[in-house]
């Protein structure tokens, strides 16, 4: 019963990654293709309505899936990676390195991060273009926000998961087959990651989960402040900011809320059920 | 308890610093100079500038210079809003943002609690489910999510509260408003899920067999040590009331603090910048230390130690 709900779950979502992979190819409109039909209503030829520039509201949303999702994918990936790895040690090593770790990550749980990203992310944007304008990453450089955006959204996320990583090597360090490996002279790295690690990779799961659509709320939070993703790229977070824009008491396109609103809301809504399904999976085994 | 606090206060000292001076820098390392506009500085003019404002000489001197004022308790002056100290500023925008923040703290408390100990008095019920359901469609609806649509909706189509700015009371409403909601489902679940834990314990059960009603079980008898997840989640909903304040603020058009730290990281802004960060900063501290207090006073199990 309950694992049908979570396969439920995961098909809506994997319909949502495919929408936003093949979606912007079945369309009949290009993302960026102007047209006459300025701020149209909803129609046959515009299922969701059209912009300013008359561009088709569902392509750019299909578009904006992309770039919404990549950033929670590669945040949430980041924030996993430095996680884990940072609770790794801290809990393995113990004592004062332990101490000095978990110290640190109480400081950082004290700090605004993601004022600390938006200052990172804003002033950093230019800086990173023309250092990577030099070297074999130029193709990259025009999406040095982009690169930002990664960086720093994984950097707030990463916090919880080291302290739930390093709770659970604690325990798991003194168990007898740990005890054991190290005893026939296993190196540290493999009794860390061949070890130890399978055993908190559940909870890793469940957590990946949880941060992506922490960091996708992020991501849409910073670029309705209009600091985040920067056109031409779109996400669902530029798109409801374009639609609040032209918020007016005589006649506002309402289409040009109310759907970036839904597929933010619902996209969120469904990774959150998740998550709390596989919650209560893990928890009933 | 005293020299508790004082103790948790002095050691976060050094952080305070490091996250000044880091500010101060990130700003002034980013391209861009506060000082351009449309028109070209011609660069005797923009020298002077920079000397007036103690943004002269080398980075280490600048950072001395800065944090030494700081420390005196000078802020420095805005560089875009001219003639504008940022000790004026943010004591004209803070206590505009402090409003805002507390009436949706309370509003999300305020409606949470009584949503969870409600649905926990009705657990595996249909209000249950529904409930449940409703905190986590809350939960997954951002703040700047409801901004445009609560003013297509109330603003526009009902015409029953202003869209934007700040004064009267009904500019309040709907801005705390969407600053709550999404946290009204989060302390909705923590209440309940505490409740059930509490319903379930020894004491409880005496209590039930000896015949107290079941209403006054939930409010006298369990309520106090269910809500204590909810304290030690104080700390961390006003820090996110606090970042959620800077979209509210911009959706809104709310002259507060938060306004001027996004205007002024766009304008390169050092002062204010690191000025509002700083701010931000002892917030989230005093946030902390009130909610680890009252962790404290709340169960006195928890001793406090160094």
């Amino acid at each position: 019963m309950r694992n049908r709900n979570s396969i439920v779950g995961l098909t809506l979502f994997a319909l949502i990654v495919l929408a936003a992979v093949f979606g912007p190819m079945i369309s009949p409109h290009s993302v960026g293709e102007l047209s006459i039909h300025r701020l149209a209503a909803p129609s046959m030829q515009n299922w969701l309505g059209t912009d300013l520039h008359g561009r088709d509201l569902l392509t750019r949303i299909l578009y904006g899936a992309r770039i919404s999702l990549l950033v929670g994918f590669v945040g949430a990936t980041i924030s996993l990676v430095v996680g884990v790895t940072y609770g790794l040690i801290a809990g393995y090593f113990g004592g004062r390195l332990d101490n000095a770790m978990m110290r640190g990550v109480d400081i950082l749980y004290a700090l605004p991060r993601i004022v600390l990203v938006i200052v990172l992310i804003s002033l950093f944007d230019l800086k990173l273009k023309h250092a990577l304008d030099d070297t074999l990453l130029a193709p990259l450089a025009n999406h040095a926000r982009l690169l930002l955006l990664f960086v720093g959204l994984g950097l707030v996320e990463w916090l919880t998961l080291a302290r739930i990583v390093r709770a659970q090597v604690l325990s798991i360090k003194e168990r007898p087959y740990v005890l054991s490996s190290r005893l026939i002279g296993q190196r540290t790295p493999t009794i860390l990651f061949r070890q130890i690690l399978p055993q908190i990779l559940p909870i890793i799961m469940t957590y990946l989960t949880l941060a992506l659509p922490a960091v996708i709320l992020e991501e849409s939070f910073l670029s309705f402040l209009g600091l985040g993703v920067q056109a031409p790229l779109a996400s669902w977070g530029t798109l409801l900011a374009d639609g609040a824009a032209l918020l007016n008491p005589i006649s506002t396109p309402w289409w040009l809320i109310v759907f970036p609103a839904l597929t933010l809301t619902s996209t969120l809504l469904l990774l959150n059920l998740l998550g709390d399904q596989l919650k209560l999976d893990k928890d009933s085994r | 308890m005293v020299s508790f606090l004082l103790r948790r206060f002095l050691s976060s000292f050094p952080v305070l610093l490091a996250v000044l001076v880091l500010s101060f820098l990130l700003v002034r390392i980013a391209p861009g100079s506060p000082f351009a506009s449309e028109r070209a500085l011609d660069p005797t003019t923009k020298s002077l500038l920079e000397k007036k404002y103690g943004l002269s000489g080398s980075l280490p001197s600048q950072v001395l210079h800065y944090t030494g004022n700081v420390i005196q308790g000078d802020l420095g002056d805005s560089l875009k809003f001219r003639g504008r100290s940022v000790t004026e500023i943010i004591a004209q925008s803070l206590p505009r943002s402090l409003l805002l923040g507390s009436i949706s703290f309370c509003l999300a408390l305020g409606l949470g609690i009584p949503l969870g100990a409600w649905a926990a008095a009705r657990n595996g019920k249909t209000t249950d489910t529904v409930l449940n359901a409703l905190a986590l469609l809350t939960l997954s609806i951002p703040g700047f999510v409801l901004i445009p649509l609560s003013v297509l909706l109330f603003s526009f189509y009902f015409h029953l509260f202003p869209p934007a700015g700040w004064g009267s009371w009904n500019q309040l409403l709907l801005p705390s408003l969407c600053l709550a909601i999404p946290f009204i489902g989060s302390c909705a679940r923590l209440t309940r899920s505490g409740l059930l834990q509490t319903l379930r314990s020894d004491y409880i059960r005496t209590a039930r067999s000896k015949g107290v009603a079941e209403s006054k079980l939930v409010l006298l008898h369990a309520l106090r040590p269910a809500i204590l997840p909810l304290v030690a989640y104080a700390g961390p909903l006003a820090a996110n009331i606090l970042t959620g304040s800077l979209v509210v603020e911009e959706g809104f058009a709310i002259p507060g603090i938060g306004q001027f730290f996004v205007n002024g990281v766009m304008n390169r802004d050092v002062f204010l910048v690191s000025g509002t960060v700083l701010v931000y900063c002892l917030l989230l501290l005093f946030f902390n230390l009130v909610t680890d207090w009252l962790t404290a006073v709340l169960d006195p199990r928890i001793r406090l130690s160094s």
